[in-house]
């Protein structure tokens, strides 16, 4: 990096960027403590760190904008072992968060256009489709994403992200690094281990070659013990919802899980969920409920509808009924504990090859059940999402199991995490307050 | 007529529906006629019309049924699987499972012995397996839909149907009537693939006896007959199927204090 790029890059990232983002949280905490509209009577206010967390989220987005100043790019998938790349010192970007970002944002739609007009089919994963819209058209809400020197696909979420990998890198002629972790039922064999930590050892020396630098070993331990530690506050804020009224409900959740994703290894990270915990205490202390007047209290299974979350969190308020857990939301805490910073790439192995997604549908039951002893639970929502058949299939059996076996009531709602054309308003508020219903809310 | 109590309308996709009842919950007066464009307005005229026509001018109302959101008079607004269950229940006085076939969507109920919800289905995205599968063929097909039923049933022949699409089912029957099918045996075929996507609701539920059917589509007797032979179990109807819905939220309105 030349002095000019060094000035440039530390003038926009450290000095002017963060003045601005500082301030617009500043704005955002002194005037609008709930948005235009809010239903008070029925939901409390929203967090108070959630300008906070827009400022953390923007700084990594305003990072990668001038990120080829300094830093390598990587792109990888949202279960992809990160750990490592970090300590090479690679800005790393996870196209499934910007793709949930547009969602929010209620851009998908538009950029999922972009990919069908390059002939991606409909039928394809509406992140895939959101992401590699935004790639070919160069539009994006962000601003300006960074092109990646180098891309990490880990098949323990799905088999889609290893094609979408390979159409990315055949586009930008970079090194695409796969980490394949065989489908477990419920724990994975010897074997299986060693063959994912031969593979994360073997992407070493291909990170190394893209970053120009060898691997610091302290390096990684502090940034795993970092990620440890995001991990574990997370589940404390999870488990936060075991309190009646639960303090935050599945959509607080659901934003406010974005640094553990992104921005695991990350010191402001850790500081951001300690924040998290001391405002959900005083929620607690004070009695505060996510859904005022709780009367229900739900999970929900699978990807959030993001263009939704709001009108959602009405319908399901309105009545009572508060989602408290959430076995997505719980598939970044639940592993924390087997994550030893002392052997990195023994206990990613592990940690990698047992997300919820690479379990059996079996075993996904199993921590449903759990969930629901856990939080108290009256009844799931099942979101049946066109995109990700992973995580949908067997949620019929599913359902039927939770119903005969633990007698809680469980309705399957068909949608789509990203894609808007997939949701039928009138059907889905139609099925969820007949559930409602049901449940005597 | 006796004194009205509460009122209770169906706001469906193909017709609307509006009950009254008196204080013991027996049905004294309906009326039924097909749904409009403009279904804010056809509500308020037929609210009008039932209580000019049964005096009741300060009976309470709950609406139910898909268009439910825009009768601005109702005191309450359920969901048609509630008024559903509740109409059928009053009627029956027992559990069982419920099949409700209307308009543009199909559901299944599972009613407990004490008259709750205790689980249920819809059919989701797809006319197939409704009123409207039937009604779209009978048109194509130039036969009444009083009739279609008779005549499904006046033969033993059956034409496969294999698309489970309202749309291409209906292509393939004029593909079916090209090659020279009887019409008879086109229908029978038709009201197989509806039952059978019907009975697959059911088991996805569980079965539990007895088996009740509601809706517009219970007065077609090939629906009844073929799916009590799919599921092998009897088929009971309540007097008035199409008016369950709206029954049922006439008597959720009755427990609404004035």
């Amino acid at each position: 990096m030349n002095l000019a790029s060094a000035f440039r890059y530390h003038w926009n990232v450290h000095l002017i960027g963060p003045t601005v983002l500082r301030a617009v949280r500043w704005r955002e905490e002194l005037f609008s403590a709930a948005p235009k509209g809010w239903l008070m009577e029925h939901l409390a206010p929203p967090l108070r760190i959630n300008p906070r967390m827009h400022e953390l989220v923007s700084r990594h987005y305003l990072r990668g904008r001038y990120a080829h100043l300094r830093d390598k790019v990587a792109w990888v998938t949202s279960g992809a072992p990160s750990e490592f790349l970090r300590a090479l010192g690679f800005y790393v970007l996870y196209p499934e968060n910007h793709a949930a970002l547009c969602g929010t944002a209620r851009r998908a739609v538009e950029l999922c256009g972009y990919a069908e007009d390059n002939g991606y089919s409909r039928d394809l994963c509406s992140y895939a489709r959101t992401d590699l819209g935004a790639f070919l058209a160069g539009v994006t809400p962000v601003g300006r994403l960074p092109k990646p020197d180098l891309l990490m696909a880990c098949t323990n979420i799905c088999q889609t992200v290893l094609c979408w990998y390979r159409v990315l890198a055949h586009y930008l002629n970079i090194p695409l690094i796969v980490i394949d972790t065989p489908f477990i039922y419920e724990h994975a064999e010897e074997h299986a281990l060693r063959y994912v930590q031969r593979q994360l050892e073997a992407a070493v020396p291909v990170a190394e070659r893209v970053a120009g630098r060898a691997l610091d070993e302290r390096r990684l331990r502090r940034i795993t013990h970092l990620s440890k530690e995001a991990c574990e506050l997370w589940m404390q804020v999870l488990e936060r919802a075991r309190h009646r009224p639960a303090p935050l409900s599945v959509f607080d959740q659901f934003l406010q899980m974005a640094p553990v994703v992104e921005l695991r290894g990350e010191t402001a990270t850790v500081d951001f969920y300690a924040a998290l915990l001391r405002e959900l205490d005083e929620r607690i202390a004070h009695g505060v409920g996510a859904v005022r007047h709780e009367k229900a209290r739900l999970l929900w299974d699978n990807l959030p509808v993001w263009y939704r979350m709001r009108s959602l969190a009405e319908l399901l308020g309105k009545r009572g009924a508060a989602l408290v857990a959430s076995t997505y939301t719980n598939a970044w805490a639940e592993l924390a504990e087997w994550i030893d910073p002392e052997n990195p790439f023994e206990s990613a192995a592990r940690v990698y090859l047992h997300p919820i997604l690479n379990r059996g549908t079996g075993d996904k039951l199993k921590t449903m059940q759990a969930m629901i002893e856990k939080y108290e639970l009256d009844g799931v929502i099942l979101h049946s999402d066109r995109s990700c058949k992973p995580y949908s299939i067997g949620q019929i059996d599913q359902r039927e199991q939770l119903f005969h076996a633990c007698h809680v009531p469980a309705l399957l709602l068909d949608a789509d995490h990203n894609d808007e054309r997939s949701f039928s308003e009138e059907q889905v508020s139609t099925r969820l307050e007949a559930f409602l219903e049901m449940l005597g809310v | 007529m006796a004194a009205i109590c509460a009122l209770g309308i169906d706001v469906g996709s193909t017709t609307v529906k509006i009950v009254a009842i008196d204080a013991q919950g027996a049905l004294v007066w309906y009326h039924l006629e097909a749904a409009e464009p403009r279904l804010e307005d056809q509500t308020a005229r037929l609210i009008e019309l039932a209580r000019r026509e049964t005096a009741c001018a300060d009976a309470t109302l709950v609406a139910t049924g898909c268009g439910r959101g825009l009768v601005g008079q109702a005191q309450r607004k359920v969901t048609e699987i509630t008024c559903h269950a509740r109409g059928v229940f009053r009627e029956f006085s027992h559990g069982g499972t419920l099949v409700d076939i209307g308009g543009q969507d199909s559901k299944v109920i599972v009613i407990t012995p004490a008259g709750d919800v205790l689980d249920f289905v819809m059919s989701d995205k797809c006319a197939a397996g409704t009123g409207r599968f039937l009604e779209n063929t009978a048109r194509r097909l130039g036969v009444s839909l009083e009739e279609m039923g008779k005549l499904a049933l006046s033969v033993s022949q059956e034409a496969s149907i294999s698309s489970t699409c309202t749309v291409f089912a209906e292509t393939e029957v004029i593909s079916l009537i090209a090659h020279g099918v009887a019409l008879e045996a086109i229908l029978r075929g038709l009201h197989r693939s509806l039952v059978r996507r019907v009975a697959a609701m059911v088991r996805s539920v569980g079965l539990t006896p007895p088996l009740m059917l509601s809706g517009g589509v219970a007065w077609n007797l090939a629906v009844r007959a073929m799916l009590a032979e799919e599921l092998s179990t009897p088929v009971v109807l309540p007097s008035y199927p199409q008016l369950m819905g709206a029954y049922g939220a006439a008597l959720i309105a009755r427990d609404i204090p004035s």
